[in-house]
């Protein structure tokens, strides 16, 4: 098992490098060349020679790769051209409340999802299966930042059950020790600043839930299909085991191996979701940070945070293959 | 002696939205005796399968009529509640499958898979439950039982899982076990190993056996009677010694020209059955063996043959191979 | 010699090609899912094809009348000469609706086709040389699909000097080739060792033949289906990126993404110039996510049975 998890961690490293490559080759095919585009509407003749001279510009190209290496590595991606604050530090800010956001949109599609695609699957070709498939469907169609402003269009500014934007209410006095709101109000027993946190979290985590949620239920409800079929589980009513007994250990278990897969390739693209559910609701996040990136075209930013989002990817595919052999144990001894 | 399982007009139709019903089991009637192994013998898609999943009622819910019936020690399993065969299964009967590999559940390690049965009709605890397992492992001739509990299937042999089938299926002592072509996916080596295991083990236990096989092979082994299904049909019936000396329907006849013999002359030429399943007719209204048969008369092709008795044998044929 | 060959190379190719597509359309003229979304995508093409034609404006159009009774808070509805009122800059909305059809398709189709191509031809390449050229196309591969898809598109956007449609078409396109990469790959591999295959190498037919006359047809269903499915993420990715201010610029431009986006700022005032753009996007999207599907089941030889 601990050499599975090395070799597993081994092969991250080349894929890392890559990206690393693939960074710095867009970092000099940006407009103007990079100097220029790193420093925006500073940019005069001087300042760019003089951060060509800083960021090494002048010199061959596998001395700058290398450069922009260690730079990536110690965690320098430049300051931004919106604050002229290190993007670092920026990020390191935001971060708390993506993942919070993060976190909240994948247990709704987890939590959701597999009991709903399982229901599907065990009522195959009712009216209740035709229905989620059909929802499913629609779900990954419906444009994820429609979707947030008719959440907010609804329910925040018609109905007022919700507040329409932000993450906590301006008035409430939160003391922040973490970053991530619940947390900090558990912590420092402000509970409703907690309580206000969630309320603020409800729709955002709905509209960035929707398409992991469709996704999730299509695939439990296509592995559930798949094993119910299987030999094993005609094994298992063979021997007349209870319908529970063939449903947890039998059914179940192996219908979540292609399930985990996909909740891994979904934190990927709740990232994506993020930006613009981030966008519609103000939440201050990443996305958002990302979002301003783009319409002021800061650069360092945009690196910064795309650069973030692939580790973060990979890192949590690792993370699900690892947890992949602790299910499966075909997995462990290849 | 009261017949242990009595198959009575069987019949299993798959219906399927838009097309017409494809019956795959034609009326069939059959009955085991306890303690006996009786053979079920015909090539794929004869529905000798589908035969013993109806009887085990392990036929998908859904997309399927089973008609007849089926009685084990008088009573009738087609009747039965689903909470009442799943009683039975696994206790009463048991069966074994082709596939060792896909028929065990991957990622459980094959202790549990014994175990599981044990708690279930035993009401074992759990270490009693892993030391009848081990004993059970090391009955079918497993070797390191103890430790092959905690072993996942993939790794074992084809030959082990198996044997670990059989010991799930044998766990209860049931007293009818059906084996569906349970060597078929094996090693011709292993293949003989297993028949013995299987043949020595219901000898001992008194269990009876239904065989599913293609293998006439497998037949001449094993088996005390055997049935010869064509197209969803029994068509030729006898004692196992009867029928290897004098095959009467031509089909049977076919099946055993088309192996070869240790003891047959030397040069013999195998005969092959010609055309393929797929040639049948419709029961309705003819034999459906008749577009292959070597012996097809007019009247083959124009009305159905019933089943007849001849001196203690059962045949479906108008015009049977001449006993010897 | 070579007439036998090429018989038994025919013979093969019937095997696998032809029996199965029409397998396929059989099974697909009977699944009311086929059917549904080939309606959608019919209808879809055809408003676009005729688009000038029933449109009664020009998308570009700006009417006095209306832009006269353009305030904060109302933008004037339904009125004779104009079915669906204004839009926020006083222009035809139900003409512009109508015109959009055709740039939306473009783009769907532009970002899908080249993405394809690209893929299918690194893909191929991978497949069918294997080795270094194979560990080199699908590391690089691999590395652009584990940045999260909208991210890369917004990257390869954010390159452009000035978002244009041609950067949208661009992003989203470069962003499909990995996936296409990845599959023309899989499919090639599986068949390099399959039996067809072999039987064509061992009857000494050129490497560059089996490639081309084995390999990628019997690629191609997989492929077709993963392009009908990427011309529906192709519409939602680009409706994304125009929604973020990488898209057209050109506030003259009629197209259904863009549509939607500039129409959030109105929603409190107008929400009917946001929803009918969004829900001609959602069926397109999932007209053509429903004919994949299908073609997927359709494909499937494990539905043969």
């Amino acid at each position: 098992m601990l050499r599975f998890i090395v070799r597993r961690l081994i092969q991250v490293v080349p894929t890392l490098l890559l990206l690393s490559v693939l960074i710095f080759a867009w970092l000099r095919s940006l407009p103007g060349g990079p100097a220029a585009a790193l420093l925006g509407d500073k940019a005069t003749p001087e300042k760019i020679a003089e951060l060509n001279t800083v960021l090494g510009l002048d010199q061959p190209i596998p001395v700058q790769y290398v450069k922009f290496l260690g730079r990536a590595l110690t965690g320098d991606f430049g300051n931004s051209l919106i604050t002229g604050q290190p993007v670092t530090a920026e990020i390191a800010r935001a971060l708390p409340a993506t993942i919070e956001l993060s976190i909240a949109a994948l247990l709704i599609a987890v939590v959701l999802g597999i009991p709903l695609g399982y229901v599907a699957a065990r009522y195959r070709g009712r009216p209740l299966d035709t229905a989620t498939v059909i929802g499913t469907l629609v779900g990954v169609a419906v444009p994820v930042f429609f979707l947030g402003y008719l959440l907010k269009q609804w329910f925040a500014v018609d109905l007022g059950w919700f507040p329409p934007s932000g993450r906590q209410a301006v008035d409430i006095d939160a003391t922040h020790v973490t970053g991530f709101a619940i947390l900090d109000g558990l912590v420092t027993r402000e509970f409703d600043a907690s309580w206000d946190a969630i309320v603020h979290l409800v729709l955002p985590a709905i509209a960035l839930a929707t398409i992991p949620l469709a996704v999730i239920v299509r695939i439990t409800r296509a592995s559930v299909l798949d094993v119910m079929g299987s030999d094993f589980v005609r094994t298992a009513n063979s021997k007349g085991l209870a319908p529970s007994t063939v449903r947890e250990r039998h059914v179940l278990r192996n219908a979540l191996l292609p399930v985990s897969t996909t909740i891994g390739l979904q934190t990927g693209l709740l990232l994506a979701g993020a930006v613009l559910t981030e966008k519609v609701f103000v939440w201050g996040g990443l996305g958002t940070l990302l979002a301003d990136a783009i319409t002021r075209r800061d650069y360092p930013r945009l690196q910064a945070v795309v650069l973030l989002g692939a580790l973060v990817y990979v890192l949590v595919n690792l993370l699900v293959d690892l947890s992949y052999a602790l299910i499966d144990p075909r997995v462990r001894v290849r | 002696m009261r017949a242990l399982l009595e198959v009575e007009d069987l019949t299993v139709a798959f219906t399927r939205r838009g097309e017409p019903d494809s019956v795959a089991v034609d009326g069939v009637s059959f009955d085991v005796q306890p303690g006996e192994i009786v053979g079920l013998v015909g090539e794929s898609g004869c529905g000798k399968s589908v035969t013993s999943l109806a009887i085990m009622r392990l036929l998908p819910e859904r997309g399927n009529r089973v008609t007849g019936s089926v009685r084990m020690e008088g009573e009738s399993l087609l009747d039965l509640s689903d909470a009442g065969m799943r009683e039975r299964r696994g206790r009463d009967l048991s069966m074994i499958f082709q596939d060792p590999l896909s028929s065990l559940n991957p990622v459980i390690p094959v202790g549990l898979q014994v175990t599981e049965v044990l708690t279930r009709h035993r009401g074992l605890k759990k270490d009693a439950a892993r030391r009848e397992a081990a004993d059970l492992l090391d009955r079918v001739g497993i070797p390191d039982p103890r430790r092959r509990l905690d072993s996942y299937p993939h790794q074992l042999s084809g030959g082990m899982r198996q044997r670990a089938l059989i010991a799930i299926a044998l766990a209860c002592t049931p007293r009818l076990l059906i084996a569906d072509e349970p060597t078929t996916a094996l090693d011709v080596t292993i293949q003989a190993q297993i028949l013995d295991l299987l043949k020595q083990l219901v000898a001992e236990t008194g269990t009876a056996l239904v065989m599913i096989t293609h293998d006439l092979g497998v037949v001449a082994g094993l088996c005390d009677r055997v049935n010869v299904l064509y197209g969803g049909r029994i068509v030729e019936r006898a004692e196992r010694h009867e029928l290897f000396r004098a095959p009467r329907h031509p089909y049977t006849h076919g099946l055993l020209g088309s192996i070869p013999r240790l003891d047959g002359p030397p040069g013999e030429e195998l005969t092959a059955i010609r055309g393929s399943v797929n040639d049948n007719l419709p029961w309705t209204a003819a034999c459906a063996f008749a577009p292959r048969c070597p012996r097809a008369l007019e009247v083959c092709t124009a009305s159905t043959p019933e089943v007849e008795e001849h001196d203690g044998r059962l045949l479906r044929c108008f015009n049977p191979v001449e006993g010897s | 010699m070579t007439s036998v060959l090429a018989r038994r190379r025919n013979r093969i190719d019937d095997l696998g090609g032809r029996s199965l597509s029409a397998d396929a359309l059989i099974r697909l003229r009977r699944n009311p899912v086929a059917i549904v979304g080939a309606v959608i995508i019919g209808l879809f093409v055809l408003v676009s094809i005729f688009a000038p034609l029933i449109a009664p404006h020009d998308a570009a159009a700006v009417f006095p009348e209306l832009q006269r009774n353009l305030r904060p808070d109302s933008i004037p509805g339904a009125q004779p000469g104009f079915p669906l009122g204004s839009d926020q800059n006083g222009r035809d909305f139900f003409s512009r609706l109508i015109l959009a059809s055709r740039q939306t398709l473009i783009v769907g189709v532009l970002a899908t086709l080249i993405g394809l191509v690209l893929g299918v031809v690194i893909g191929a390449l991978a497949g069918a040389f294997g080795g270094w050229v194979d560990t080199v196309l699908m590391r690089v591969t691999d590395v652009l699909l584990s940045i999260p898809s909208l991210l890369l598109a917004i990257s390869i956007a954010a390159l452009a000097a000035q978002p244009s449609q041609t950067t949208v078409i661009i992003a989203v396109a470069l962003v499909n080739v990995p996936i296409f990469a990845r599959l023309l790959r899989g499919s090639m591999l599986a068949q390099r060792e399959s039996d067809h295959v072999l039987a064509a190498t061992s009857l000494g037919v050129k490497r560059s033949a089996i490639v081309i006359r084995h390999m990628l047809p019997n690629a191609m269903g997989p492929v077709i289906v993963q392009a009908t499915l990427t011309l529906a993420t192709s519409i939602l990715d680009a409706a994304a990126l125009s929604f973020l201010g990488l898209g057209d610029g050109d506030p003259a431009r009629a197209e259904w993404g863009l549509m939607l986006a500039n129409a959030q700022a109105y929603l409190d005032v107008r929400p009917a110039l946001a929803f009918y753009p969004a829900i001609a996007i959602i069926l397109v999207a999932l007209g053509f996510t429903l004919l994949g599907e299908a073609l997927r089941e359709a494909l499937d030889p494990k539905g043969r049975r």
